[in-house]
């Protein structure tokens, strides 16, 4: 299953920061400006002292942080497929090398139980791991740092009472000193907690809060430059993310119909809205996290995010109602026997039918600017996770050749009213399965 | 339009947009596929075409041009059952035997890829099908023992 871009890097060493000089030998970059950030990034960062964590916090803060967890979604990077919770593994393929979920189970020699409150909330805040290194920002801080010290202590309190695991981190393949991620976080982090706008309700600031910190949305659906950084100018406006592409949250939506707070409100908890998507990939790992957490805090998000689309109520409604007409003639018409045979059958009963699923043209993978979505959901299906109910479609691989698919997309985006995509054949096999 | 099932090819006359399960069943007569839900959910109709489990309920002809297609008649015969068979038989896996044909087809793809098939990856493979008897435990000592059998295992 591929893993998404955002994971704490993998060190958790706990030797001075000295120890750590040989790396410098390794170096891409020219060796003297890697020493030179190496001795910047490293020389202003202590080690906080090795403690004994409590081993019991109330019951009521362990459960906020269960919660909090969830809307994190830590399990995504910090639980390998089959693997025990927290206890790390999972890879992150970023273009600066793999980098690999760490175990933060309570584990002192292996996972972080010798890390204080202290230094867990300064490697949220800041970035820097107990024994005072930098941290590669796949570890989302900076989006983590927007989170108040309440919540880290929850969070705290719910990792600490975790189950300990004993299993050694695996080593990144990032080929960069840990200094350049000082540097990196000089020139992109701004540390501190979220401040609320006055301007705004208390539900979309409470949204905003949790979409911009724990929630960390952005390190998806935003695209970031050549140094990982999110582009501030284009938050929220799409990108590219381990062959999926996250689609843009902002006015530039491709959604046909514009999303509500209600229908994003039952995505997120649910992982199904009738007329936009059922959850798939990444995706729906994030909307099963969030199916943990309480109706009100999932509420708020899909308020925040709906406002980030700046249309006016008349356009969107405009745009909507086009949309579901073109959807509704487009259906109407017969013409691709594939489409007739394997799809037709469930996909143009309508939601509120017995195994009726989504109406294709108002599919927002048929309308994000690439074909893989559709493709990889085409091959593997949406399969439920193991022994929890949702949503099925079955798989076609095995059952459509590499150029039936690629006919098959062709004719689904023709459905949604879009310009053709560009070279399908080639997209289709960068889906097939030698090719991930 | 031609089909080529079993290794014998069939004149075909059907819309495009016929499940290749009706048209195994109906026209050609090969029963071993069965109508579970018509929607790719309970894995009753599967069948392999060219070495990859498929849900025929599903399938328009119109894609199986050109391409081989085998059902459970193809492992085999009464007779002379194939190993996959043989090993079904032997565990007595089947109680009503309805979703059997279809498990056993999945398997049959899984171990003519993976001959070392582990219970895990049986387990995996198997986890698109439903069998309401609750024969579960003996299906995986069939499957496992028809890896065997295909291994050279007496």
């Amino acid at each position: 299953m591929n893993r998404v871009l955002r994971s704490v890097c993998g060190c958790t060493h706990r030797t001075s920061c000295t120890g750590h000089s040989n790396i410098r030998f390794h170096l891409t970059l020219s060796r003297l400006v890697g020493l030179a950030l190496f001795l910047v990034g490293c020389a202003s960062h202590e080690s906080v002292p090795q403690v004994e964590p409590p081993k019991t916090f109330p019951r009521e803060q362990v459960l906020k942080g269960q919660e909090l967890a969830y809307v994190g979604n830590c399990m995504g990077c910090h639980t390998e497929e089959g693997g025990k919770p927290y206890a790390g593994g999972t890879p992150l393929r970023t273009p600066f090398g793999t980098i690999h979920g760490t175990n933060i189970t309570p584990d002192p020699e292996t996972g972080i139980g010798q890390w204080s409150l202290a230094a867990f909330t300064r490697a949220m805040r800041e970035g820097v791991d107990r024994g005072g290194h930098n941290l590669f920002p796949a570890f989302p801080y900076d989006h983590f740092t927007k989170t108040t010290d309440e919540d880290i202590a929850a969070l705290y309190a719910f990792i600490m009472t975790r189950e300990p695991v004993s299993k050694k981190n695996v080593a990144n393949t990032v080929p960069l000193p840990r200094a350049t991620a000082g540097w990196w976080k000089s020139k992109y982090l701004e540390p501190g907690v979220y401040k609320p706008d006055p301007a705004q309700s208390g539900e979309w600031n409470r949204g905003a809060y949790l979409v911009e910190g724990l929630g960390h949305c952005g390190a998806c659906h935003t695209p970031r430059d050549r140094l990982g950084a999110e582009k501030k100018d284009a938050q929220f406006a799409g990108a590219e993310i381990e062959g999926w592409h996250a689609p843009a949250l902002d006015s530039t939506s491709p959604s046909p119909i514009p999303w509500t707070v209600d229908a994003l409100q039952a995505y997120l908890k649910h992982g199904v809205a009738d007329q936009h998507a059922q959850s798939a990939g990444p995706m729906a790992e994030v909307a099963h996290d969030l199916s943990h957490v309480n109706d009100a805090d999932v509420r708020a998000m899909a308020v925040y995010v709906v406002s980030l689309d700046k249309r006016s109520a008349d356009q969107r409604k405009q745009a909507g109602d086009a949309a579901l007409a073109r959807a509704r003639a487009a259906v109407a018409q017969k013409g691709n026997a594939v489409y007739d045979g394997a799809c037709a059958d469930c996909h143009n009963l309508g939601r509120a039918q017995e195994g009726g699923a989504l109406e294709l043209p108002l599919g927002t993978a048929l309308t994000v600017p690439t074909p893989k979505n559709l493709a990889y959901i085409i091959r593997d299906g949406i399969l439920p996770r193991d022994g929890e109910r949702s949503g099925w479609m079955p798989a076609f691989e095995g059952a459509l050749t590499d150029a039936q698919l690629t006919e098959l997309l062709t004719y689904l985006r023709a459905l949604s009213g879009q310009p053709a995509w560009n070279d399908v054949a080639g997209e289709v096999k960068k889906t097939s399965k030698g090719q991930r | 339009m031609k089909l080529d099932v079993n290794g014998q090819v069939h004149e075909v006359e059907a819309d495009a947009t016929t499940p290749l399960l009706y048209v195994l069943r109906d026209d050609l007569k090969l029963n071993a596929a069965k109508f579970g839900c018509g929607l790719g959910q309970c894995g009753a109709c599967v069948v392999m075409v060219d070495g990859e489990a498929i849900y025929s309920c599903i399938t328009p002809i119109s894609v199986l041009e050109n391409r081989k297609i085998k059902t459970l008649e193809g492992l085999g015969t009464a007779g002379k059952p194939g190993p996959m068979q043989r090993a079904f038989i032997d565990a007595q896996a089947a109680q009503c035997g309805y979703c059997i044909p279809g498990m056993m087809m999945r398997a049959q793809a899984l171990l003519e890829k993976n001959p070392g098939a582990t219970e895990a990856d049986i387990r995996g493979a198997l986890q698109p099908h439903l069998c309401r008897c609750g024969t579960h435990s003996r299906i995986l000592h069939a499957v496992a023992r028809a890896g065997e059998l295909m291994r050279g295992k007496s």
